[in-house]
């Protein structure tokens, strides 16, 4: 495995200094060293505002977050300031545990659908004769993707809630539907997971040579075989990847679940948004920060799988 | 091989399942869409009426949230592009060991969900009145939260688009050999800002429009920083008139819906014309 070509990319090699050498013409030109310097000095002189950026828009925040959530808040009775893990403790018990648990299964549930769904999808659109399907379904998944927040809440509101048009059309009410639970908001959500899905996996699936179906068809590999002993595994690391990158989009969602549901589902980012806006107990104002580190650590050991994913599929599908 | 070939390629059956696999997604896809305008224009008697559209001009706070909305969007779009562009360009000069920085740099606010990231924003304004009330710190605190432009609003939405502009401009930049054009201007006597303002940037074109627009709908439907912070934006606005009257609200949905569509169809447009040939991705 160590030893599989990886692609280098052509214009990398294509460097040597074949371009100083040629402008030597006129004055004596200055030789290629300092201009390389020049050239590192400068490079890290024009990242330097968006480093700086990054380091007070994001940093302070990070830390107001770290910080606070081992702080009992400035409202409490006593010791006010001082080192606690009581926010902390609090944060993963009773119902904020019961939110964090729900907002956990609810991503793993519908980014393993978006995922299971798009594959085909996404198949069907990269092996279809017809340019203008592949085109059309791309473009609207770039729609749809972005399709996230408030109008998706209430285009669903709309369509499958309990004044809805489909739900009027077909009286579901009658048949116990509800959209305001955790499957309606899981439908919702697959409205933007699973275009999401097909953006992400398209490249994967271009990747996917002919060569490879052409010679396990040679072996006399069925159509079946193909997609269990090679195309799924070179796939697996873009689909894990993807089903991170679904999770973490459904996980970290709030706008949709706010305008949708209510409370009936209970959410952590719902709770967080709570404990912001004041409806906590006294002396509980950093609960609030305590729940987002969970949130973020939640979050973190998620891209932890999938960065070395994304680079292990990058090697086989350059 | 020319048999074999045939039987891969032309199979009866692959067809059906898929002709069946995008009728299914078509219907779930385009059914929430036509019933949402249809619910916008129905007038509950079985007629049309337009009334959640031509009603929205009048309605009070529309127009200051869209205002302040397309403020913040172009202001945005501006701090991050002018942040984002030069960086990237100089890490494609620059050491692979920058290359990595910057990646991870761009990433990391993929970590912090919005909301947890408004609670930590929250957490440090509150710094001020704590602890920094007789210092400058205070002043530039109260400055950038006043009403009329929340400059942290724009903090907010520069950090949350990072992550996608950074791969639509770093997609494009891949594409495009930077050194080597670079080189090529500077020897025909090109200072630095002119190579990169004239050669590089008109090859990033179709990139930098992708970043652009990207950021210009998190920005048009960001809700989460905006409601919890207090603000009222566009999207902020919808909510509550959602509240009160639900066929407007669904009547702004389809409306934002077809913005995207149609930014997004100028988007494309605006990049094929200058590429005729697309040699790359």
């Amino acid at each position: 495995m160590t030893t599989a070509p990886t692609p280098v990319p052509a214009p990398a090699a294509a460097d040597p200094s074949g371009g100083p050498g040629a402008v030597a013409a006129g004055s004596p030109a200055p030789p290629p060293a300092p201009r390389v310097r020049r050239l590192r000095g400068g490079s890290w002189l024009a990242a330097l505002p968006l480093l700086a950026f990054f380091a007070i828009g994001f940093g302070l925040p990070a830390i107001a977050i770290v910080t606070g959530a081992f702080t009992l808040s400035s409202d409490a009775e006593t010791g006010a300031g001082s080192f606690s893990t009581a926010n902390v403790t609090d944060s993963v018990q009773g119902a904020y545990w019961t939110a964090l648990l729900s907002s956990v299964k609810l991503s793993a549930l519908t980014a393993l659908i978006g995922t299971v769904v798009g594959l085909p999808l996404a198949q069907a659109v990269v092996t279809s004769r017809f340019r203008a399907v592949r085109e059309a379904v791309l473009t609207a998944s770039g729609v749809l993707a972005n399709f996230g927040g408030l109008p998706l809440a209430f285009a669903f509101v709309a369509t499958l809630g309990n004044a809805g048009e489909i739900t009027k059309l077909f009286h579901l009410t009658d048949h116990g539907w509800t959209l305001y639970g955790f499957t309606g908001l899981s439908i919702a959500y697959l409205y933007f997971l699973v275009p999401l899905m097909v953006l992400t996996i398209t490249p994967a699936l271009d990747g996917l040579r002919t060569q490879w179906r052409e010679a396990a068809a040679n072996n006399r590999a069925t159509a079946l075989q193909y997609w269990r002993h090679v195309a799924l595994p070179i796939l697996l690391p873009s689909l894990l990847g993807g089903y991170v990158l679904l999770f973490g989009s459904a996980f970290a969602a709030y706008a949709t679940a706010a305008a949708m549901v209510g409370a009936t589902v209970p959410l952590i980012s719902r709770s967080i948004a709570d404990a912001l806006s004041g409806n906590v107990l006294v002396g509980q104002g950093n609960l609030a920060l305590a729940l987002s580190l969970d949130m973020i650590v939640v979050a973190v050991l998620v891209m932890a799988v999938y960065l070395p994913l994304q680079r292990r599929s990058a090697r086989w599908l350059s | 091989m020319a048999q074999l070939t045939q039987r891969l390629g032309g199979g009866r059956r692959p067809r059906l399942w898929r002709g069946a696999v995008l009728l299914v997604a078509g219907l779930y896809f385009l059914v929430p869409m036509a019933a949402s305008v249809w619910f916008s224009v129905d007038n509950r008697s079985g007629g049309v009426q337009f009334d959640a559209y031509t009603g929205l001009l009048s309605a009070p706070g529309f127009t200051d949230a869209l205002v302040l909305t397309l403020e913040l969007a172009a202001v945005t779009v501006v701090v991050l592009l002018a942040l984002l562009v030069p960086a990237l360009i100089a890490a494609r000069l620059g050491t692979a060991r920058m290359r990595s920085v910057l990646e991870v740099v761009c990433t990391l606010p993929l970590v912090v969900p919005p909301v947890a990231f408004t609670a930590g924003v929250i957490g440090v304004l509150r710094w001020g009145p704590d602890h920094l009330m007789d210092t400058p710190f205070f002043q530039t605190i109260v400055f950038i939260q006043q009403p009329e432009f929340p400059l942290v609003l724009v903090i907010a939405y520069v950090l949350m688009s990072l992550p996608l502009a950074y791969r639509a401009l770093d997609s494009g930049l891949r594409a495009v050999d930077v050194r080597t054009l670079v080189e090529a201007a500077r020897s025909c006597g090109a200072s630095w800002p002119r190579a990169v303002v004239t050669v590089v940037l008109p090859n990033l074109r179709g990139a930098l429009l992708n970043a652009a627009f990207l950021t210009l709908a998190l920005v048009l439907g960001e809700f989460t920083a905006a409601s919890i912070l207090g603000y009222q934006p566009f999207a902020v606005w919808v909510y509550s008139v959602g509240n009160s009257q639900g066929q407007m609200s669904v009547a702004v949905s389809v409306l934002s819906l077809l913005i995207t569509w149609v930014l997004l169809l100028l988007l494309a447009a605006a990049g094929r014309e200058r590429r005729p040939a697309p040699a790359q991705s």
